[in-house]
């Protein structure tokens, strides 16, 4: 039955459904099984925000509390994962990812094609991403684009319950290295979702709304700013449509081509730093794919190129927010050469 | 006599609705049945047909206004009915929409049962009357009677099923056998305590009550099929294969204009809610089983008017006239045909549909 979870929840769904479902998948990371320092806590942290609590007690064994050291753990579900289990590693913060690079760069990802397509590694990397909380430079960022960037690796960038259960539970399955993206501020966000288990396929769009007038590309907790912008617009007599890309590699190009040559314009929002992000790779791909089609300039809405800041205003004034992609979309609309 | 219009209530997450287009204007005279407004909302867009005959006297909610269900959006009066007292339910009816919410919408119950092993998912409306079970067809679920069971549930208690394998119900339909899924009809009919009821079902549920009624014809009041499976003619087996092997809404897409007379009605929004219902767990298996259940080559492979002959229950059969899927193919002299209507005969022409239950 389908009914109103959050997205913190329809997380721990996923992974509770996939462990009854599949013993090989285990689940390990920092505070994942009793945090507070021993294992088999009543009151177990199941990760910093809860997200992994009562899996513990569910699947004796299979949630394991790792060392504050990701270049260990993220290795030691890499090597598990050759071994055929199915690991799915929290790294706690995006921005802890630099230390482990390695692992997943140059070995996780380069196995199925330096041993001739024989190997596989289905091991999944849960991370936290996103400004937001107030958690300053070293603990808000979008790094999702640097994932995006290696061949070979799977990125999934939920933007809500619905999608976060369906695409874990794919991500879990999958049979290559998978880095998934969650959040910080969606966690409490809360939307319809079935209690079956469902898989949502790699590299299919999301049309989130129809329109005509302009084509709004939104990555991961923006799809929802891109939204409300839409329904902004739409009392204006603009008609957005927002697509959401549900993963950024693989990317469903074709989606976001045809779109863009039903509505000739295009603004991409992306809350990762604006060089070399999402918004410029999608940028490139419509200036390149679909120039013909363009009416107007192609937008993108992103923070600026600093770290995220430590001031609460000035955080605030970093995230793209609904009324500067409504500008942008305006913008776009009224353009004329 | 003032007859209020009020916002339908189009499955079971409907709490808005927006008027896209009135189709009537004050003034105008209408019969039951006939098209009054366009209303789109979260999950569909629909038309809504006007609730009785009269004059619209008074339209409250202009288009483009977003309404609660319940709420007052016209009124239908006689010609005679005196001006201040439809200014003076206009008013209420505006205070009420103005408030943003109804009082006394209840919306349908929902409920599971356990029959067989499964867990089987139901939504009901309507407190008091005869008993009527709505069983849809192959990939549909209960919300395919969004349109009709709110009519029907004025003077009736209308379950909608999900049966076996579909919509909110276990992932599982054994054999997918006729006899099983009739097993799961009349088991809900027991589970709900139900001695008798009248039994609606289109398509593949159109034999499914058949075969129940034939199993268990005291338990039946009356049927009534829409484009029912197993009564001779063609069956579009590009269409059932096509759906049951779609993964992406580019491929379903085209597969489901066979559904329609009217190709606008295949939503981008249609196409995803059954996608997340064919990405169900289970729901792979299911539709190949009961494929096998469909067809035999591609040919029909339910006889359901063999099974029919053998029970003595009155008949209803309605068939959209542009149905793609399952062309009427029955000679019988009672079939209702319906212009305009394709394969969702419910859905396209609900009117005629309600009508026809409730003859």
């Amino acid at each position: 039955m389908a009914r109103t979870i959050s997205y913190r929840e329809a997380i721990n769904e996923a992974l509770a459904q996939e462990m009854a479902r599949d013993e090989s998948v285990i689940v390990m990371g920092e505070d994942n099984a009793g945090g507070a320092g021993s294992p088999g806590e009543d009151d177990a942290w199941g990760g910093v925000l809860g997200v992994t609590k009562g899996l513990f007690h569910k699947f004796p064994g299979r949630v394991l509390d790792t060392p504050i050291s990701e270049s260990a753990f993220v290795g030691a579900a890499i090597g598990a994962a050759t071994r055929g289990q199915r690991p799915v590693a929290e790294l706690m913060f995006i921005d802890f990812m630099g230390v482990c690079f390695d692992q997943i760069f140059n070995q996780a990802v380069k196995f199925r094609y330096m041993f001739g397509g024989n190997a596989r590694t289905p091991v999944v990397i849960r991370t936290m991403y996103g400004a937001g909380l107030r958690a300053a430079a070293q603990h808000s960022q979008c790094l999702y684009p640097i994932f995006t960037h290696i061949p070979g690796l799977k990125v999934v960038v939920p933007s809500n319950p619905y999608e976060a259960k369906g695409l874990l539970i794919q991500s879990i399955r999958d049979d290559d290295p998978v880095i998934f993206c969650e959040h910080k501020a969606l966690y409490d966000t809360s939307g319809e979702v079935p209690e079956d288990s469902y898989t949502i396929p790699f590299g299919e769009a999301n049309v989130v709304r129809d329109g005509d007038d302009v084509t709004i590309v939104a990555i991961g907790r923006m799809v929802a700013m891109a939204e409300g912008a839409a329904n902004d617009l739409a009392a204006s007599g603009i008609e957005a449509e927002v697509i959401d890309p549900r993963t950024t590699s693989p990317l469903d190009t074709e989606t976001i081509l045809e779109s863009v040559e039903k509505t000739g314009r295009l603004v991409v929002v992306d809350e990762a730093s604006p060089r070399c992000n999402l918004a410029t790779d999608i940028s490139a791909l419509v200036a390149k794919e679909a120039f013909g089609s363009l009416r107007a300039p192609i937008e993108m809405v992103t923070p600026p190129h600093t770290p995220v800041p430590f001031s609460d205003a000035l955080e605030d004034l970093y995230i793209p927010d609904a009324q500067k992609v409504l500008n942008a979309a305006k913008a776009v609309v009224e353009y004329r050469r | 006599m003032i007859r209020p219009v009020t916002m339908p209530k189009w499955g079971l997450s409907m709490e808005r609705g927006r008027i896209t287009a009135w189709l009537a204007a004050d003034g105008d005279e209408v019969v039951t049945g006939d098209d009054l407004a366009e209303i789109d909302t979260d999950k569909i867009a629909g038309t809504l047909e006007s609730p009785g005959s009269g004059v619209l006297r008074c339209v409250v909610a202009a288009a483009g206004e977003d309404v609660p269900v319940g709420g007052t959006i016209a009124l239908l009066a006689d010609p005679e009915t005196p001006a201040e007292e439809l200014d003076e339910a206009a008013r209420q009816a505006r205070q009420e929409i103005d408030a943003g919410a109804i009082a006394g919408d209840e919306g349908p119950v929902t409920g599971t049962v356990e029959v067989d092993g499964r867990s089987l998912a139901y939504a009901t409306l309507g407190t008091e009357g005869d008993v009527v079970v709505l069983v849809h067809g192959y990939g549909g679920d209960k919300n395919s009677w969004l349109f009709v069971q709110e009519p029907l549930a004025e003077h009736r208690i209308v379950h909608a099923l999900d049966l076996p394998g579909h919509g909110e119900s276990t992932k599982d339909v054994g054999d997918g056998s006729l006899g099983t899924l009739a097993d799961a009809v009349l088991g809900f009919l027991d589970a709900l305590g139900v001695e008798r009821a009248h039994l609606v079902g289109h398509s593949l549920g159109g034999a499914v009550v058949v075969a129940a009624a034939a199993k268990a014809p005291h338990r039946v009041e009356k049927l009534t099929l829409l484009a029912p499976a197993g009564f001779g003619g063609p069956v579009n087996a590009r269409y059932l294969r096509g759906f049951a092997t779609a993964t992406s809404r580019r491929e379903l897409k085209p597969h489901l204009a066979a559904l329609f007379a009217d190709p606008d009605l295949v939503t981008r929004r249609l196409a995803d809610d059954l996608l997340r219902y064919k990405r169900l767990d289970g729901v792979d298996r299911v539709l190949t089983t009961l494929l096998g259940t469909l067809l035999d080559g591609d040919a029909q492979a339910i006889d359901a008017a063999r099974l029919l002959s053998t029970v003595d229950v009155p008949v209803t059969f309605v068939w959209g006239r542009e149905d793609a899927v399952l062309p009427p193919g029955t000679t019988r002299p009672d079939v209702e045909h319906v212009d305009g209507a394709g394969h969702l005969v419910h859905l396209e022409a609900p009117g005629a549909v309600v009508a026809a239950i409730t003859r």
